[in-house]
């Protein structure tokens, strides 16, 4: 029955590419419906906040990290993806109500293709990261080609905690209100816009616990330090996500035969 | 009928909805609902013990009171709803035409909705692209081709929806009382299409409050009352005994 479960489910995507395809072109659309700027404010915006907050650490906190735009834009992009993605995830069986009571389609495909157009908007991004580069004469190491690794990683992790999100807050509307104090809690235990080694060594051994950790870390090696990260970091990465999704497709199953009555 | 020929079979199909008193959807609540014990199961049955047999290009209308589970049965029927027990079968695709422009976005365009409803049939772009023209005719609506959708009258709304659902010659047509909407030439020309889609051996669903219309497209009508089938036959008889009651 489980199995089967999985197994539909990737038989039944192959069939709805074509949907997913519109709902994430229909995402990037109506975000950017009716600003002068469109699709440039993915690029601006990371700029932009990275120019704000790069100016408030190295004034008034004082860091010492090298290049410390560059960590913190790479952070940041990486955490504003998870961010916003989940978010959007969240809502997104709520908001397609009207089509859920109209038409059968698998449900799942809402919550993922959220994440999708969010990974979307991320990709561009990325470019915001290149001129950084640019700009601060960044050493540009070859280990910056896999930087799509850690990325996969994360969108993976993101699908997982969207399709558990997306089901709770169908039966609980009040997940959307705490959640937005559960990710403020969680961007400071990630390390977006400090380095660990500046916590005490028992706090550090908390925030290895956070996979978030562990994605900006890899993906940091690879662009800042031109360094591979060990196989124990790999596994971590890998495990986390494939858990996560393996978790979120189990309750999302659990939960989604009762979302009609409840939207 | 025989077997092998039915299209859609409903096997004792019971829909039961748990009629909270109040809907329960915040946490603290449910908490301390569930504390007390008082998460209360007040049981309804919105379908009880339906059977059905529906054969290949047969119309069939639904009729019955506000409330007696018509809605729920073309809904069963299309999956969009899991009945609590029993099964239904169908073989073949479904257009479904449940509530019209459900699927739209407001905020899209005319233009951007059709491929978007299309995607959501299971159709791809390409395929769109080329019923694209079509579906415009139909709906008469060229002059607001990429206006968004939010700023369309109501009537405009269920001429596109009806326009795009019944572009693609599905196997299944499921209407829920979608002919009130429209103006008058437009209902007598989705009419004309509708009996141009039977014609072409399409099953079709029905469901309306106006006599008139049921008589005029269906052949077989099933009352429902209170989630039971009261009664199953051809139309006229049905529709006499319905409104003898």
């Amino acid at each position: 029955m489980k199995k089967n479960f999985f197994k539909n489910a990737l038989l039944t995507l192959k069939n709805y590419v074509p949907l997913i395809q519109e709902l994430v072109k229909r995402d990037l659309k109506v975000k950017y419906r009716r600003s002068i700027l469109g699709y440039l404010w993915s690029l601006l915006n990371p700029l932009l906040m990275m120019c704000v907050m790069s100016y408030v650490f190295s004034t008034i906190f004082q860091s010492n990290i090298p290049n410390f735009p560059l960590y913190l834009i790479c952070g940041q992009t990486l955490w504003n993806f998870f961010n916003e993605s989940t978010n959007m995830a969240m809502y997104s069986v709520l908001q397609n109500g009207s089509l859920i009571r109209k038409v059968y389609i698998p449900k799942y495909i809402f919550p993922l293709s959220r994440v999708l157009s969010s990974f979307v908007t991320m990709s561009f991004s990325l470019l915001a990261i290149l001129i950084v580069m640019l700009f601060t004469g960044a050493k540009v190491y070859w280990t910056i080609l896999l930087f799509w690794v850690p990325l996969v990683f994360l969108f993976v992790f993101c699908c997982g905690i969207g399709l558990i999100l997306s089901a709770l807050s169908v039966y609980f509307r009040d997940i959307t209100h705490l959640y937005g104090v559960l990710t403020l809690a969680w961007m400071y235990a990630t390390p977006v816009f400090y380095d660990i080694s500046i916590l005490p060594a028992n706090v550090q051994g908390t925030i290895a616990w956070n996979p978030m950790y562990h994605y900006i870390t890899f993906f940091r090696s690879l662009i800042l330090y031109g360094q591979i990260p060990q196989g124990s970091v790999w596994l971590i990465c890998i495990v986390c996500s494939l858990a996560m999704l393996a978790v979120g497709l189990m309750v999302f199953r659990k939960m989604q035969r009762n979302f009609i009555l409840y939207i | 009928m025989n077997q092998q020929q039915s299209i859609i079979s409903v096997k004792d199909v019971s829909m039961i909805f748990n009629l909270a008193s109040e809907r329960v959807d915040n946490l603290k609540e449910y908490i301390l609902k569930v504390l007390k014990k008082e998460l209360m199961v007040q049981e309804f049955y919105a379908l009880r013990d339906v059977s059905l047999e529906i054969g290949r290009g047969e119309s069939v209308a639904l009729v019955g009171a506000n409330g007696s589970g018509k809605s729920t049965l073309l809904k069963v029927i299309a999956g969009v709803m899991s009945p609590t027990k029993g099964s239904v079968s169908v073989k073949g695709s479904i257009a479904p035409m449940i509530e019209l422009g459900a699927g739209f976005d407001m905020d899209l365009t005319a233009r951007e909705n059709i491929f978007l409803n299309g995607a959501v049939l299971g159709h791809d772009r390409q395929f769109m692209e080329s019923h694209f023209n079509s579906i415009m005719d139909f709906a008469e609506l060229w002059d607001f081709v990429d206006v968004p959708v939010k700023n369309f009258s109501s009537g405009m709304v269920a001429r596109l929806g009806f326009a795009i659902a019944t572009e693609i010659r599905a196997d299944i047509l499921i209407v829920d009382e979608v002919l009130a909407v429209g103006d008058f030439r437009f209902q007598e020309k989705c009419k004309q299409r509708m009996a141009e889609m039977m014609s072409g051996g399409t099953t079709m669903l029905f469901v309306s409050h106006s006599a008139e219309q049921v008589r005029e497209l269906c052949q077989k009508a099933v009352w429902l009352e209170k989630g039971r089938v009261k009664m199953i036959g051809d139309v006229n008889e049905v529709c006499d005994c319905y409104e003898a009651s």
